[in-house]
C-alpha cells in the first residue's frame, strides 16, 4: 500500500518543482523548477533521494500535509519551524532534517523566517507524471506537477515509495548550513542591503551611462509583485539611451536577466519566465546569486555589484565545493523524536508540572489538551 | 522583399547573458535571411551536439535574429566556448536535406472571431472579405516561437495590411485568435492580454503538454490558411478536444512555395 498525503491547508503558491525543464524553449516552454536548487538538493539527500526528485515548494506559509495512508519519511529544508500532531500531542520540529510520519501525522510547515521559499522532500518522490521530461510544475502553461496547479486544500498527494521508510532520520546542524553562503538568508541590518553580483549585458549598451552607474550605486527593493516568473524591482529608474529607445528586437532569455521595460523600473526574470523578450537587459545576476534574488521576502533592499564571468565561475565552483561539503556533515537525528505514546503522555504530565524539559527541542512542550 | 540583409562579413557579436549563457547576434532586423541565419547555424550547433561535441552547451534558444546558447560553465568557460562557437561558425555548411512542413491552417474570419476584421478593412480601404484573401492565401514563415508556449511569430503579412498595434492592448485574446501588427501575424495558443489586431480564430490547439511535440508550429516551418465557417470551426474544436483530428491533413504535400 502507498502512502498518501491529505492537503488540510495549502499554504501559500507550494507547486511540485524539480531541476526543470530542458531542451523545450525553443517552443516557449521555460525551464520552470526549484526557485533554491540548493535547498530542494538539501531536502532530497536528507531522505535519499536523488537530486533530480521531485520536491514540494512553497512561499512564505508552508502547507498542512496529512499522512493518511501508510507511513513516509519526509525531510524540510529552509529558515522555518514545522510542528508535528500525532494524536493530541504537538511536536515542535527544526528545518533541514528528515522525519519519519506514521498514518495520522498532521505536519504544519513554517512560516519562513527569513527568505521566501522552503521545500518537503519525501523519500522516493511524489507519485506523478513527467510532462516533457520534468514534473515540475509551469503554473502559466497549466502542465507539470499535479494537473498543472498549486496545491489546493483537500487535494491528494500519493507518494511513489511503497515499502515502510527503513533509514533512520537525519539532519544538518543550523550552523553548518548558515556556514554556506546563501542558504540562510540573513535578517536585513539597517542600511545594510543584499548584495548580489551580475555580469553586464547582454544590451547593457542601451543605457546611458548615468544609467549603468546608478545600477551600481543605488540600492533596490524587491518588489510584492514577485512571483515564480520574476522580481519586480524598486528603486531608481534606469534611463535608456535616448538614441537606441527602450526595446529590441525579441531575443533569448534565461532566469536571472533584468529587463528594463520603458517605465525603467528593472524585473529580475525568474524561473517561470519568459524564453523571449523585447526589452534591453542591462545585466544578468550569477548562478551562486540567483537562488538568493529569487527568495529574498518583498521589501528588502539589494544592491548590485558587477563582476567578471570568470569570477562568477570560480565563485559557483567554490560554492559546489562547499555544498558537498556540507552534505557529508548529515548525521541521524540524535534523539529519536518519535516517541512511544506512553513515554509522550508521561513527559506531558510531568512537563505540565516541572517545565524542566524545554531545553530539548524533541521533547513535546505543550498539547491540545493544555 | 527588400534586402535588409546583415553583412555577414561582418562577424556577428557574441554577448553574455550571465555566467552560463551567451548570445550569438547576427543582426538587430526583422528579415528572413537573418531567421535563415541563425537556423542554419542552429541546426549546425545541434548537429555538432549530436556528434559529442560541444558537450558543455545544453540547449539553444532561436530568435529572429540570434541564437542563445546555454552552456554548463563548469564544463567549458564562455571564452572557450566562444572560440569553439567561433570556430563552427567559420566551418562551411553542409548541405542538410531538409524537409521543410507547410501547413494550411482553418480559420474562422470576422465577427466574434475576428473582431478587429472590419476596423482593419476600413483602415485600408478594402472590404473585409478582400482582407480574408489578402491574410489568407499569404505564405508565411515561422520566425520563432516564444512569447508564451507555443506562440508563433510569422511574417510577412502583405503590405497593404501592415499596421501599428492597438493603443490599449486588451486585458483578454481570446485563445485561437489570428493576429496581425506590422509585418508580423501569430496565433495565440492561449488566453492571454494583447496588442494585436484580431482577424480571426483557428479551432486548432497550437499546443498541447500532452502531445508528443506539444507545439504545433516550429520555427522554419510555412503557414498559410484557409477561411472557414463558424459550423466547420465548432466542427475542427468538438474533434481537437475529443482527440480525434489528425493534424497530419493540415499539412500540404509537396513545395507549395
Amino acid at each position: 500500500m502507498s502512502a498518501q498525503f491529505n492537503v488540510i491547508a495549502p499554504g501559500v503558491l507550494a507547486t511540485i518543482q524539480d531541476l526543470g525543464r530542458s531542451r523545450y524553449r525553443r517552443i516557449g516552454v521555460p525551464q520552470s523548477g526549484a526557485l533554491h536548487p540548493d535547498l530542494a538538493y538539501l531536502a532530497n539527500t536528507l531522505v535519499g533521494n536523488p537530486v533530480s526528485t521531485a520536491v514540494l515548494e512553497f512561499f512564505l506559509i508552508g502547507p498542512t500535509l496529512q499522512l493518511t495512508e501508510g507511513s513516509a519519511q519526509v525531510a524540510l529544508s529552509g529558515d522555518f519551524t514545522a510542528e508535528l500532531r500525532r494524536g493530541s500531542k504537538i511536536l515542535p520540529l527544526t528545518s533541514w532534517r528528515s522525519i519519519t510520519l506514521q498514518a495520522g501525522d498532521l505536519l504544519k510547515i513554517g512560516p519562513l523566517v527569513a527568505g521566501k521559499v522552503g521545500y518537503l522532500a519525501v523519500t522516493g518522490g511524489f507519485r506523478l507524471t513527467p510532462v516533457m521530461g520534468s514534473c515540475s510544475t509551469y503554473l502559466r502553461g497549466e502542465f507539470g506537477g499535479v494537473d498543472g496547479h498549486r496545491l489546493l486544500a483537500g487535494s491528494r498527494l500519493d507518494l511513489l515509495a511503497i515499502s515502510a521508510p527503513q533509514e533512520p532520520d537525519r539532519q544538518l546542524s543550523q550552523s553548518a548550513v548558515a556556514a554556506v553562503p546563501g542558504l540562510i538568508i540573513a535578517a536585513e541590518t539597517e542600511g545594510e542591503p543584499q548584495q548580489i553580483r551580475v555580469i553586464w549585458g547582454p544590451q547593457e549598451d542601451y543605457f546611458t551611462s548615468a544609467a549603468r552607474d546608478l545600477f551600481v550605486r543605488s540600492s533596490y527593493r524587491i518588489s510584492r509583485d514577485s512571483d515564480r516568473m520574476g522580481s519586480r524591482l524598486e528603486g531608481t529608474q534606469l534611463d535608456h539611451d535616448p538614441e537606441r529607445g527602450s526595446e529590441i528586437i525579441s531575443d533569448g532569455i534565461v532566469p536571472g536577466a533584468i529587463q528594463v521595460p520603458g517605465n525603467g523600473a528593472p524585473i529580475v526574470l525568474l524561473a517561470d519566465g519568459p524564453t523571449v523578450g523585447g526589452y534591453p537587459k542591462i545585466a544578468t545576476v550569477i548562478s551562486v546569486d540567483l537562488p538568493i534574488l529569487a527568495t529574498l521576502q518583498p521589501g528588502r533592499s539589494i544592491c548590485f555589484r558587477a563582476v567578471s564571468t570568470t569570477t562568477a565561475e570560480k565563485l559557483l565552483r567554490h560554492h559546489r565545493q562547499q555544498l558537498a561539503a556540507l552534505v557529508e556533515q548529515i548525521v541521524p537525528v540524535a534523539t529519536d523524536p518519535v516517541i512511544p505514546a506512553a513515554t509522550l503522555n508521561r513527559i506531558n504530565l510531568i512537563s505540565g508540572v516541572v517545565d524542566g524539559r524545554r531545553d530539548s527541542p524533541e521533547v513535546p512542550v505543550t498539547s491540545d489538551g493544555d | 522583399m527588400v534586402d535588409h540583409g546583415v553583412d555577414m562579413k561582418h562577424a556577428p557579436r557574441f554577448l553574455n547573458l550571465g555566467d552560463s549563457a551567451l548570445t550569438v547576434e547576427f543582426g538587430d532586423i526583422i528579415d528572413q535571411q537573418l531567421v535563415e541565419t541563425v537556423a542554419a547555424f542552429d541546426r549546425r550547433l545541434n548537429r555538432a551536439i549530436e556528434q559529442g561535441a560541444l558537450c558543455a552547451v545544453t540547449e539553444t534558444i532561436p530568435t529572429y535574429r540570434s541564437l542563445t546558447v546555454l552552456f554548463d560553465p563548469l564544463k567549458n568557460s564562455p571564452e572557450q566556448l566562444q572560440q569553439r562557437l567561433f570556430d563552427l561558425l567559420a566551418e562551411p555548411e553542409e548541405n542538410l536535406d531538409r524537409k521543410i512542413r507547410y501547413w494550411s491552417l482553418p480559420v474562422c474570419y470576422g465577427g466574434e472571431y475576428g473582431p478587429d476584421l472590419e476596423r482593419v478593412a476600413n483602415s485600408c480601404s478594402l472590404d473585409p472579405d478582400e482582407v480574408v484573401d489578402l491574410h489568407s492565401t499569404q505564405i508565411y514563415q515561422v520566425y520563432m516561437i516564444g512569447f508564451a508556449p507555443g506562440f508563433p511569430y510569422m511574417g510577412e503579412v502583405p503590405e497593404q495590411l501592415q499596421m501599428p498595434r492597438l493603443k490599449e492592448p486588451r486585458i483578454r485574446v481570446p485563445v485561437g485568435s489570428v493576429a496581425i501588427t506590422g509585418r508580423q501575424t501569430a496565433i495565440y495558443p492561449w488566453e492571454s492580454p494583447g496588442g494585436w489586431l484580431l482577424l480571426g480564430r483557428c479551432p486548432l490547439p497550437l499546443f498541447d503538454a500532452g502531445r508528443t511535440e506539444p507545439a504545433l508550429l516550429a520555427a522554419g516551418d510555412r503557414v498559410s490558411f484557409r477561411s472557414v465557417t463558424p459550423a466547420d470551426f465548432d466542427k475542427y474544436a468538438e474533434a481537437a478536444s475529443a482527440a480525434t483530428l489528425d493534424y497530419s491533413t493540415f499539412l500540404k504535400q509537396g513545395t507549395g512555395q
